[in-house]
């Protein structure tokens, strides 16, 4: 009985629809880059990488249990008070996350002061919660929110790789450029350290991405006209 | 009062909530395209923010925080764990009655506000707002201060944002650059420009 259950389970884990659904958000439809969700937390933690990557663990592990959890229930939840339902499941796993990292990790925790409580109105676990979870069956929205804590944690940690070594020469706190103040050549950039190289960051890793896949830009909405030189020969 | 006035302005500039905290970040890309609906939405959320931060403030001071029922006789109790659930909780039922109270009185303020009432309760800021009272440990008149300063600072930050971004689209910009990349660009500049303010000493 439990080797046909875990074979149904490799199955269902393996299959190609199940792959796709963690492959996609990574870079097809990043929720950062493309569906434009979660970017407040994004930005605030990644000054340096350890933060960035227990943010990112944190986030991903509630998105996808409340997806779980609110799609087994997806068909007892009155469509009028959902809203609240969703909100409290992922309040009460953001708690545990919360005293969790209080109890195991409290210097992180005091790092991150209120960005793990603001993983509750992240609009990654929302949005997941309310366009997926509640079409599909547990497994599957379990399997998206990975996915989709995935797609959210590689941005995380790309923009983190760079603020933290250009910013203090340093990589999860050990040394990786020598600065000049202990007798090496880095000079550190304190713009990486502040808030606004955020910023410019995730604009740069939006610009590479759409360069790559072209089909991820947006409209135009004024079409810039080429001067015509013939006319206008005054001047 | 002296106090209360660096407190607001602390709020507004210095610790801007959209541009040195990047909260609500998600609306404050998604709604800037325009001056007049940016403005409606910053409206919004300073009416909010100035409505639930002190009411966040008395909940957890009455009940919530480490020996706050000692008015009804029970000592010993710290519940302060819970305040991440009340905060939402009492944001999110703010948010349904402030709709149902201007609905009923104040239609042609429903009009303007009302599309905006729902995007609010999930956004980042209302929420970081309240936390935020909590961390630093804000008095009841200190929370009424901060929730209108930060507020306030939200909608100035989105409405500049706003009247850049609606000059920025006759620019000539590169194709993958377009819309969201120029905006986070534009974003930062602009956070560079508030950062100006922190060397203020309040």
């Amino acid at each position: 009985m439990s080797a046909v259950l875990g074979d149904e389970l490799k199955n269902a884990i393996l299959n190609d629809a199940t792959k796709k659904v963690i492959v996609d958000p990574l870079v097809n439809n990043n929720p950062i880059t493309l569906q434009v969700l979660g970017i407040c937390s994004a930005l605030a933690v990644t000054s340096q990488m350890s933060t960035s990557l227990i943010m990112a663990l944190a986030l991903t592990l509630v998105t996808a249990f409340s997806s779980a959890a609110i799609s087994a229930i997806r068909k007892h939840i009155p469509g009028s008070i959902r809203i609240i339902v969703q909100m409290t499941i992922i309040a009460s796993l953001v708690i545990v996350v919360d005293q969790i990292l209080k109890a195991v990790a409290y210097d992180v925790s005091k790092q991150l002061s209120v960005f793990v409580g603001l993983i509750i109105t992240n609009c990654i676990v929302m949005g997941r919660a309310e366009g997926y979870a509640m079409q599909n069956p547990p497994l599957e929205s379990f399997m998206d929110g990975i996915g989709n804590g995935a797609g959210y944690s590689l941005i995380l940690i790309i923009v983190a790789f760079f603020r933290e070594t250009l910013g203090s020469g340093k990589l999860l706190g050990y040394e990786v450029f020598k600065l000049t103040k202990d007798g090496g050549w880095y000079d550190p950039n304190g713009l990486m350290l502040l808030p606004p190289s955020a910023f410019f960051i995730i604009g740069m890793i939006i610009w590479a991405v759409r360069q790559w896949k072209p089909e991820q830009n947006e409209a135009v909405d004024f079409k810039i006209m080429a001067i015509s030189h013939g006319e206008g020969a005054q001047h | 009062m002296e106090g209360y006035i660096s407190l607001f302005v602390k709020a507004v500039f210095i610790e801007n909530l959209a541009l040195s905290f990047f909260l609500g970040m998600c609306t404050f890309i998604a709604v800037s395209k325009k001056i007049s609906t940016a403005m409606g939405l910053g409206v919004a959320v300073m009416v909010v923010q100035a409505i639930t931060v002190p009411a966040n403030n008395f909940v957890y001071h009455a009940l919530l925080k480490e020996d706050a029922l000692s008015w009804m006789g029970i000592t010993g109790v710290d519940l302060s764990f819970l305040a991440l659930l009340s905060c939402i909780g009492i944001i999110g039922a703010l948010v349904q009655i402030l709709e149902m109270v201007l609905d009923k009185f104040f239609p042609a303020l429903y009009f303007a506000l009302g599309i905006f009432l729902p995007l609010i309760t999930v956004n980042c800021a209302i929420l970081g707002g309240s936390l935020f009272m909590i961390e630093r440990d804000y008095n009841f008149g200190e929370s009424v201060v901060y929730g209108v300063g930060s507020g306030f600072g939200w909608a100035l930050a989105i409405t500049v944002m706003a009247g850049v971004r609606e000059k920025l689209k006759y620019s000539d910009i590169p194709a993958g650059l377009q819309g969201l990349g120029i905006t986070f660009i534009t974003a930062g500049l602009m956070s560079l420009g508030f950062m100006a303010f922190s060397g203020i000493q309040l």
